[in-house]
This record gives C-alpha cells, structure tokens and sequence, in this order.
C-alpha cells in the first residue's frame, strides 16, 4: 500500500446514495422492487414523465429517511423543500430530477465509526431524492447501434449522505462505508446491496501540502463497490500527491474509475460542470413533520450495531471478534441472541452458560453460516431456528455426543428443510432436537463398538503396545481409527474408556 | 317537446334537466352541437379536434341510462369543450404545438373523469396559445381562433378557443386554463362568462403544466349558473394533486346557484384604473360598478400598491417554472421526433437530438419563455431574478390579505381592451403581455376571479368586468355575479 508521505495531508468526503426499502416509489405508487424484473414492467404516467402527471410523496419513504436522520443524529428540520434539479439526459424522463436542495429534510450529523480508536465523521446532510431510469446499450451480448431506456428504476426512493470531509485514508473509507451500510441495515432503512444498486458513493478528495490550506477537490464517481472505493482513493492520494510532488497543478474535475486499469480518469472539468438550476418544486408543498411524530421515530429506533457489539461482549462474555461477527447484520444477531436466551442447561451437570454461548456462537457462525453461504442463502431464510440449534447444542453437552453431530444433522436439516426444525417454542424444539440425534445414529452401545474396537486393535498392534508400554499419547491413534470405522458417530470420550479397559488400563 | 332549433339558447343546465326528464335524447343534443360546429368554425376555428363517433356513442349510452330509469349525472348530455391542454384518454393531446403532434394521452385527467362521472359529452379540443403562452391565439402552431363577435378580431387568449365556441353556442361549456388570466381576459373579449378558480380549488392533474404555481384549470360559460355547475363538477380534493385544497365545493349552493350582492363590501383598487385604460372599457366597469351600488352592494376604493410589479413578477416566475416542465418535451419517450424519422441515430448526437426536436417543434414564443426562464434561474442570477420575484410575489399576496380585511370582493376591469385586430400585437410581446396586466395578480396572489359581460365597444366588441375574491371564495364570487348579471340585459353573439 502506498500512502501518501509525509506533509501530503488527503482530506475525503463521501456522497452516498441509497435506496429505501418501500414497497412503492418516492412519488407513484408503482412497486419499488424491480430488480431483475423485466424492463419498464414497474411504470406509470408519474415516474415515466408523461404531460400532466403530478408527484404525490410516499409518506413511508420519509419515515425511513427521518429514522436514517436520527440515527445519524442530524438536526431533523420541521420544513424541508423539494427542488427541481434540471438537467437533460435520456434516462431522465422529466429532464429534472425532484430532490431537496436549500433546504434538505436533515443536517449537522455525527457517526462514530468503529475501530480503535473510534473516529467521529460529522455528516453534513441527508435529504430525500428520486432515481433515475437506466440505459441499456447492449441486449445480452450484442452492442447495439441505439440505446434503450428502463424506467424501472425511475421514481426509486433514494437518501442521499454526504458526509464532511472528516476522512483521512482509503482504510478510514472503508470503515465509514461498512458502518453506515450495517446501520442502515439494522434500521431496516435500505437492504443496501450494491449488486442491485442499493448503495452508490462518490468520493472527494483533496491533498494538500500543509494543514492550513485544503488542496483542490477532485470527485470520483462510478464506484460499485466498497473495494472499489477504497482502491480509487488510495489510487487518487497517490496520484494527486505525485503531481504535487513535480510540482504539477491538480485540476478541479470529476473523473471516473476504471476498475479494470486500477485508475482514475477524467470525466469533465470544473468549466463543463452543469448547472442545475434549483429551484423549489411548485408541484410539492414544502415537507413538514411535526416534532411529535420525530420525537416517535428517536424512541423507536432499535439498538445499533455498534452498541448491540459492546452489550454482546459484556452480557454473554463473547471476545470482540466474536462479537463483531454476530453483529455484522441484525438478522445474524437476533438469531444468535434468539437461540442463546434458551441455553441454559438442566441441573446437576450443567456446564457454564458461557461455555455453551461460546458453543452455539461457534456453530452458528461456523456450521450454520458455511452451508447458508454454500446454498446462496441468507439467515432469515435458514431452514434451522435458533430454538432447535440451541436445543441441539444443549443436548450434545448433556449426553457428550461428538461434536460432528451437529454437522450431519444440519447436513440432513437442509436436504429435509422440515417445518419443525423452525419451532420457536424450547420445549417442542428440544423434542425435535431429540428425534433428529436419534436418526443420525449415534453409536454408543458397547455391543457394535466392541468388534470396531477389536478391529483397531489388531490393525495398530504397535500403537496398542506403546500404550500399554506406558505411551499415553499412542491411544489417540486408537481412538482415531475408532472413530473413522464409525464415520464419526461414535463419542470419542466413550471410545476411550472402552480402548482403556481392552487394554487393561482403567 | 322541446324545438330543436332552440337549443343554442338554452342554458347546460336546462339540457341536462331535459335529457333527465326525457324531453330531450342525448344524442339529438351531441348531434345539435356537432352539426353547429360543422356549420360555425370553419370561419371561427375554435377547435383543434372533434370527437362526432365518441360524442355519439356516450350520448347514447346516457339515452340507455335514462330509459332503464337509472339516475345520471349532473352533466346528463351536456356537450363539454376542453382546452387541449388537458389530457383526454385515447386521443391526441397537442397544446396547440408540434412538439406533441399526434401524442396520445394516455390516461385521462382528473377534471375528464369527473365529467365523464357526470354524464358530460366531450366533444372536442379547443385551440390556444401554444402551451397556453399568449393572450390571443396567434401563438397556436396550427391556426389562430377567431372571435366571433367580429372574425377580424383575435378571442384572447391563452384559451381562445374554448371562449370563442362557447361565445357562438358550439358547446354550452368549456374548460379552460388560467395561468395569468387564460379563461377571463378570452372569456371578456368573447362576451362570456369564466372563472379562474382558488389555486388547489380544481385538480391539475393530467393538466400539462406551463407554471404550476400559477395553473389552474376553471370552467366557462355563457352564464353564471352555469358557470357554478361546472366549478361544482370539477372542483374538489384530489389525491394525485399535492397542492389540491382540502374540502368540497359547496355542493346544493352551487349546483342552485341563488343572486346575492346587497350588503357585499366591493372595493374598487385605484392601480387597475389608470390611464393605460381604454376609456369605453373603463366607463363600462364604471357604470357596472354603479349599478352593483343599486343593487345594494357598498363600494368602495382601495389601494394595493404593489400592482405594479406584478407583471415582471409574472415573467419571471412563469416562465422559470416552464423552463423545467417543458424540459421533458425532447422527442425521446413521445412526440415527434428524429428518432422516428428513419433518420442515421447513431450518427446523432445526444446534444443534436435535443436541439433539433426542440428546435422544430417548439414555437417562437416558447422558445422566448423558455430562454427567459433558464436565464432566470441559472447560477449568479438565480436570486437577482427568481428569487426577487418571489419577495414581490410575497409583496403582492400580502396587499391583497390586508384589502380582504375590509372588503369581501374586488370590482376591476378583466382586460386594458376589448378584443383586437389580428396582428395588432404579435409584433411587440411586452404589449402583448400588459393585456393581461389586470388579471396576473389573481394568478400570484392564489385567488379565485372571474370575468363577465358589463358592455360593448362602440364598435360591438365585449367588454369584461373582473370580480375577485379571497381564496375559497367562489360561491359569493358566484352569487354576486348572478345578481349583477340578473340586472343587466345581455344579446348573446349574434354569429349563427
């Protein structure tokens, strides 16, 4: 990684784009899922520009915009306006886009990005705006001659958060980004998947020469993903840096990243810059929310990454680690903390609770997670609750079954995909629990183990000799072969005890 | 039964009655009217289309309606004219300009269904002013309208066209649109009655919009009952206009429309009287006024002192709010354009596509306003121009709310002149603007006004009067009228 030297200060600023989660547009009632849908199948006379449509707010979108705002703790402004940002292009059906401008729906917010230390980036403002359409040039592989236009994405409810240049590094960016993308998640504001458009950022950056004077601002756009975002900064510090190193003017400009070059290229100078001719949409009253209703939306906001992380760590005793994994989404935690409430285990011989949280942590994360992500699905739609891993998890330590049980049930669980498996009340899930251990067939009665161990004995005479030569360590060897006869389905502990006592050893 | 031959001279609401009672078919009243306008506008040319098979096929579906005894509308037959500016599903929709030449609606306005729900005939789409830019007509890409009156003479305008084929009994109901005076400065220089309702009293929806702060779409008429009947039916809240006002148009008032001017406080604004005045058109709305004063009404005069800005205001507001809502007609989604003419797109450039599907299609007078308004609102000049306008906007709207304090209506002239020659002003556009010095601040201020027939030129030219009120007003702007209009003995236009 190159960083800039020493007296070249980068200063950054990030513009991010990204789409609520209503089920209509900003200003139609047309469905605002329209990804992967065929084109313009999601359009009316509003978000196609037809004469004489008018726009009508979505009163859900400003909701999940205000919930955004408080989070970020802006200054929410009881009156905000929607102005007309006038410029021509052909996926842009009115030829003005209706965002807000003079007078933006929030302001004058703060983040607090994790890490050690924390950092606190101040957020300058959010406001409301509309998507445009998309243009498509090619039809599968074929380039065409012409272009087409989808409307589609047309009318899409997006916030807008520009924050202030508080950021000093590729690295810094990247922190921002994350911790705004799993926020915005846990608010349920935006799923914010980038593959489908959900959250854009632009990036400004300077370098100057000294802390007293901000060097010229350049704008980097069509960044698609966070890696991109971080590559284009560390690849625009160093190349803002270098020209000043020979001496070399930095231009004011916008420019593009080319992802496969690993470069920035200029896109317009500040001299082509358009000019959008604000001005306040005659079509929409100014916005007003009333303190009560922002006052409901502050108390209604659930709990935010950052400190659910810090309340994981202390109330179950999780490592930081830990802790950052089940909070990376709010679907992970709430199934993590779902299961973990039930795991307490039936006297006399319960272990500690925090054994068995760190127990089930490591099989959600490890188990559940792998094969979720090997079948492409996310964990609301785990075919596992959290009640039946729980059980499972408790009864595996109750009855010491070997810990790939866990494995092959949930192996078979999602080849079955059963109804019961997603119980949420403890006690049916435990049963379930109980009846899906029995099918997996753990061996443990010393009848089948007996020959199996006969067996192992006979094939590693020398291992068994050193043993009871006094070699301790030999009998894993033993125990192994044991274990690989049974396919696992042995307890190796039971597997012990039986090798010991046919070796004369108790 | 009722003479057929008559039916010129009888009132919207007397056909609806007597299609009601089944005095009268439908059908024989759509073919009155179609036959009439078959007759009357190739010398008027108030209509850029009519619809004879449509008309039919709604009139005899009314008929159907009425002989199975079920209940019809408000409207029952009644022949409405509608500005094309406002979008009629299924047809084309031009605004009088060849960037929209054969540009189909579609879906129907608001103000459309609901005269569709009242049993209303659509029978056509007037001519204006393209985009509804102009006082006169001559702005249309197609043809002007002539007044009927004296075809020599323009209708006024930006809805000359409706006017006029009220004016000569082509249709006994228009709508029209008024944006800095549309329906009343047309509707006093045809000699018929119109009304620019409060902004947000009439849905715009499915309007196309020239200035959306100012747009409002209003009925005409060939009297004040008639004129309450169709406010009635189009007014109201709608869900798809976000500016559209709360609340129902008063209902039984409107629809039995009564006289009532005694006791009404009429103030009389020194700054619409000035020497600019054509002096019959000035001793006319004198002697109107006099006249109210016999009928029991209080005059008054009063000041509102900020008059004088209220033109530049006006051309400055408007046509900034053009320059976007026109922005969308570049021939890319509907229209004309190159796109379609089997043209080499793709040695187009995206720049060359715009230019020259604006350029052809947009007429001289669009161009100007367009040009004016993106000058107004560019970066640097943006609070020299757009945003000073809207202080005086502020000014003009405030010395109205002091002068409602102590009089309930205004009483003003509705145009500087009665109507005049082709021509007379194409040359000088700001003489062109002033003719709708009278009526601008109405627009800006948010009020309701109308205008009505108080006289005639030595030459037999109408002259309107101006009745205005505080917004939301438009029953007692209505029931004045009425009474003044009892009083008073007005020749229809004698074209036939």
């Amino acid at each position: 990684m190159i960083l800039a030297k020493p007296g070249y200060l980068p200063t950054i600023g990030l513009e991010v784009h990204i789409q609520l989660a209503t089920r209509s547009k900003l200003f139609c009632s047309c469905s605002a899922k329209v990804f992967g849908e065929p084109p313009n199948s999601s359009i009316c006379p509003v978000c196609t520009g037809q004469p004489g449509a008018l726009p009508v707010l979505n009163a859900g979108a400003v909701e999940l915009a205000l919930r955004a705002a408080l989070a970020l703790q802006c200054q929410v402004h009881p009156t905000s306006v929607f102005a007309r940002k006038n410029y021509f292009y052909p996926d842009l059906p009115k030829n003005y886009q209706i965002s807000q401008y003079e007078s933006p729906l929030a302001e004058k917010g703060l983040w607090e990005i994790p890490g050690s230390p924390t950092k606190k980036i101040r957020i300058t403002r959010l406001h409301l705006e509309e998507d445009a359409g998309k243009l498509l040039h090619t039809v599968g592989r074929e380039a065409l001659e012409y272009s087409l236009v989808d409307f589609n994405r047309s009318g899409i409810p997006l916030i807008e958060i520009v924050s202030e240049p508080d950021l000093t590094g590729a690295e810094e960016a990247f922190r921002y980004l994350t911790a705004l993308k799993s926020a915005m998640q846990y608010l349920e504001v935006s799923r914010c998947d980038m593959e489908k458009g959900e959250l854009r950022c632009d990036v400004n950056l300077s370098v100057s020469e000294s802390s007293s004077r901000l060097g010229t601002k350049v704008e980097i756009k069509n960044l698609n993903s966070f890696r991109s975002v971080k590559d284009a900064i560390q690849h625009e510090i160093e190349r803002q840096s270098q020209m000043l190193r020979t001496g070399a003017r930095i231009l004011q400009e916008t420019r593009l990243w080319n992802a496969q070059g690993g470069l920035t290229e200029s896109m317009r100078s500040k001299e082509e810059a358009h000019d959008y001719r604000y001005f306040p949409d005659p079509d929409l009253p100014p916005l007003q929310l009333n303190p009560k209703k922002i006052e409901e939306v502050r108390s209604s906001l659930p709990e935010l990454p950052a400190s659910r992380k810090n309340r994981l760590q202390t109330e179950y005793l999780l490592s930081e680690p830990e802790a950052q994994v089940l909070t990376l989404t709010k679907p992970l935690a709430d199934f993590f903390e779902r299961g973990a409430q039930h795991l307490k285990a039936p006297a006399p011989k319960a272990p500690d609770h925090s054994t068995l949280v760190r127990d089930f942590s490591n099989s959600l994360v490890n188990e559940l997670l792998g094969k979720l992500h090997a079948e492409n699905l996310e964990i609301e739609s785990s075919p596992v609750g959290p009640e039946f891993l729980a059980a499972l998890i408790l009864l595996r330590t109750e009855r010491n079954l070997p810990q790939k049980i866990i494995k092959d049930i949930l192996e078979a669980a999602f080849q079955k995909k059963e109804k019961a498996l997603l119980q949420e009340d403890p006690a049916t899930a435990r049963k379930t629990a109980e009846a899906w251990i029995q099918n997996v067939g753990i061996i443990s009665d010393s009848n089948s183990l007996t020959p199996l161990i006969r067996q192992a004995l006979f094939e590693n005479h020398q291992a068994a000799e050193d043993f009871r030569a006094g070699k301790e360590q030999a009998l894993s060897a033993l125990v192994g072969s044991v274990m690989k006869k049974t396919s696992g389905k042995a307890n190796p502990q039971q597997v012990n005890q039986l090798l010991r006592e046919a070796l004369g050893k108790k | 039964m009722t003479d057929i031959g008559n039916l010129a001279r009888h009132s919207a609401r007397e056909i609806a009655e007597k299609v009601r009672r089944r005095e009268l078919s439908a059908l024989e009243v759509a073919r009155f009217f179609l036959e009439r306008i078959q007759r009357l506008d190739p010398r008027v040319k108030a209509f850029l289309r009519v619809f004879p098979k449509e008309a039919e096929g709604a009139a005899k579906k009314i008929d159907e309606k009425v002989s199975r005894g079920e209940p019809v509308g408000r409207l029952a037959g009644v022949p409405v004219a509608i500005k094309d500016n406002i979008l009629v599903e299924g047809t084309e929709t031009t605004c009088a300009s060849k960037i929209l030449e054969g540009f189909v609606a579609p879906y129907d306005a608001s103000v459309v269904q609901k005269l569709k729900q009242e049993d209303a005939i659509l029978i056509g789409k007037t001519n204006l002013d393209e985009f509804a830019m102009g006082s006169s007509t001559e702005n249309s890409a197609y043809f002007p309208t002539r007044n009927p009156w004296d075809l020599r003479r323009v209708p006024g305008g930006s809805s000359g066209g409706s006017a006029a084929a009220v004016a000569c009994r082509m249709a006994p109901l228009a709508l029209g649109s008024d944006t800095g005076g549309s329906i009343r400065q047309p509707a006093a220089l045809c000699g018929v009655v119109g009304l620019k309702p409060t902004y947000g009293a009439v849905s715009r929806y499915g309007l196309i919009a020239f200035a959306s702060s100012l747009d409002q779409i209003g009925p005409l008429a060939n009297d004040v009952a008639d004129l309450a009947l169709l406010f009635r039916v189009i007014g109201g809240h709608d869900p798809k206009d976000s500016t559209s006002l709360a609340g129902a148009p008063a209902d039984e008032e409107l629809t039995r429309l009564k006289p009532q001017i005694s006791g009404l406080r009429i103030g009389l604004p020194r700054e619409y009287f000035t020497t600019d005045l054509d002096r019959e058109v000035a001793q006319a709305v004198e002697r109107a006024a006099k006249n109210m004063e016999k009928l029991g009404a209080r005059l008054s005069q009063v000041s509102l002192p900020h008059t004088r800005y209220a033109v530049s205001t006006y051309y400055l507001i408007a046509p900034s709010e053009a320059s976007a809502n026109l922005a969308r007609f570049d021939g890319i989604r509907y229209g004309p354009s190159l796109l379609k003419n089997g043209k080499d797109t793709a040695s187009l450039s995206l720049e060359t596509l715009y230019e020259e599907n604006r350029g052809r299609g947009f007429g001289p007078e669009v161009k100007r306003r367009i040009m004016l308004g993106t000058y107004a609102l560019s970066s640097g000049y943006y609070q020299a121009y757009y945003g000073q306008a809207q202080k005086a906007r502020t000014l003009i709207r405030q010395d109205f709310e002091a002068v409602f304090q102590n009089v309930d209506l205004l009483l003003t002239p509705t145009a500087p002149t009665a109507a005049f020659l082709f021509g007379e002003k194409t040359s000088n556009p700001l003489q062109m603007y002033l003719s709708d010095a009278l009526t601008i601040p109405a627009n800006l201020a948010g009020l309701c006004g109308l205008s009505l027939p108080c006289g005639k030129t030595g030459a037999g030219a109408p002259i309107g009067l101006q009745l205005l009120g505080p917004p939301l007003q438009e029953l007692r702007l209505l029931q004045a009228a009425f009474a003044y209009q009892e009083s008073f003995s007005w020749e229809p236009c004698p074209l036939s």
